[in-house]
């Protein structure tokens, strides 16, 4: 036997497949790699959509659910929480408050996200601490992932009159006085 | 004293009776055992590299007793798993679902696998070609060569002597 016909190696269309499947495989891992590592939406950039199907006894103008586009004209103020969140609590009567003091204007509309907590658990809080906005499970956790935040809880968005990111506030507000203000800012603008 | 005796032993009966009788209305709550069976199967967003039934946060502890609920109402594992896939996605379940781009996690190691042992067995396939080439007199093209060299390097040096 030859030399040659020893060293005869697999043949072309084997190794096209082989490379072919090779450079797929690092396509797909680089794509979800650049998907995990992309920025948290930022401010000034358009606030992804999402539609809140609203905890029992909850409706948004008669509806049991909320779309956020349905909502352009008017500041929005979304608040990721749980109920195993200590800081959730304390902000809890801080975030109620400026509700009932901005519900009357229209202009401002809060929404509460319940962020992987049990449905129990969720209606317990939100009976304890009286809280009448419109409040709904994150199902799938489609929305915390549509604004890639993974910091925790409570964090909360403000979305503009355009429907662009206006702030984005991580932790919770210590007193009325402060959400007041930038919610008032926010409306000067 | 044997009338108290007797009742003594009638009490002491009752409560052996009743031991069992408890035990056994207690049987229809869930035990931990139940409970971390599908917990160990799930992951919580919160703490994504530890699984549920050892994870130590109060969210954790909740999702247990969720489960704990479920298994309480009747509900059966896979009600159960279902129900935390609609309520916090897929990403909670410790095995992805066989569907869509999932099934490369599934596919892609047996085929490397397969094509690993496809190349050893090719190769030792060689190797032993190889080795009985040799043992049968066989001399391969190289060796041919250098022997033909040694011939001539060892006759030139009977010419210089």
């Amino acid at each position: 036997m030859s030399l040659q016909q020893q060293k005869r190696g697999v043949s072309l269309w084997v190794q096209m497949l082989i490379w072919l499947s090779i450079t797929g495989l690092l396509v797909l891992v680089g794509l979800g790699l650049w998907k995990a590592q992309r920025p948290m939406v930022s401010v000034g950039s358009p606030a992804p959509d999402f539609n809140l199907t609203l905890f029992e006894g909850y409706n948004f103008d008669g509806a049991p659910s909320v779309k956020l586009s349905d909502l352009r004209g008017r500041l929005v103020v979304i608040n990721f929480w749980a109920s195993w969140c200590k800081p959730c609590e304390q902000e809890a009567a801080v975030l109620e408050t400026a509700w009932r003091l901005y519900q009357p204007g229209g202009e401002v509309v809060f929404l509460g996200i319940a962020w992987t907590d049990t449905e129990p658990k969720s209606k317990a809080f939100l009976k304890r601490f009286d809280i009448t906005y419109p409040n709904g499970p994150d199902l799938g956790t489609r929305i915390s992932q549509l604004y890639n935040r993974n910091l925790g809880v409570p964090e909360t968005y403000f979305i503009g009159r355009d429907g662009l990111l206006k702030h984005i506030q991580i932790g919770p507000f210590s007193s009325v006085s402060q959400l007041q203000a930038l919610i008032d800012r926010l409306l000067a603008e | 004293m044997k009338s108290r005796s007797f009742l003594l032993f009638i009490v002491v009966f009752a409560l052996t009776l009743l031991g069992p009788v408890e035990a056994f209305a207690q049987g229809s709550a869930p035990s931990d055992d139940d409970v971390n069976r599908i917990a160990k199967e799930l992951y919580c967003p919160v703490c994504e590299n530890t699984p549920l039934d050892v994870c130590p946060t109060q969210a954790c502890a909740e999702w247990r007793e969720q489960i704990r609920l479920m298994l309480a109402e009747g509900k059966t594992d896979a009600e159960i798993k279902q129900y935390f896939v609609d309520y916090y996605g897929a990403r909670v379940l410790a095995e992805p679902p066989r569907q869509g781009f999932n099934w490369l996690a599934y596919l892609v190691p047996p085929v490397l696998i397969a094509f690993g042992i496809f190349v050893l067995a090719r190769t030792l396939k060689g190797w032993a070609k190889h080795d009985i080439t040799e043992s049968h007199g066989g001399e391969s093209e190289p060796q041919a060569e250098v022997d033909e060299y040694v011939r001539r390097l060892e006759e030139e040096l009977h010419k210089r002597q």
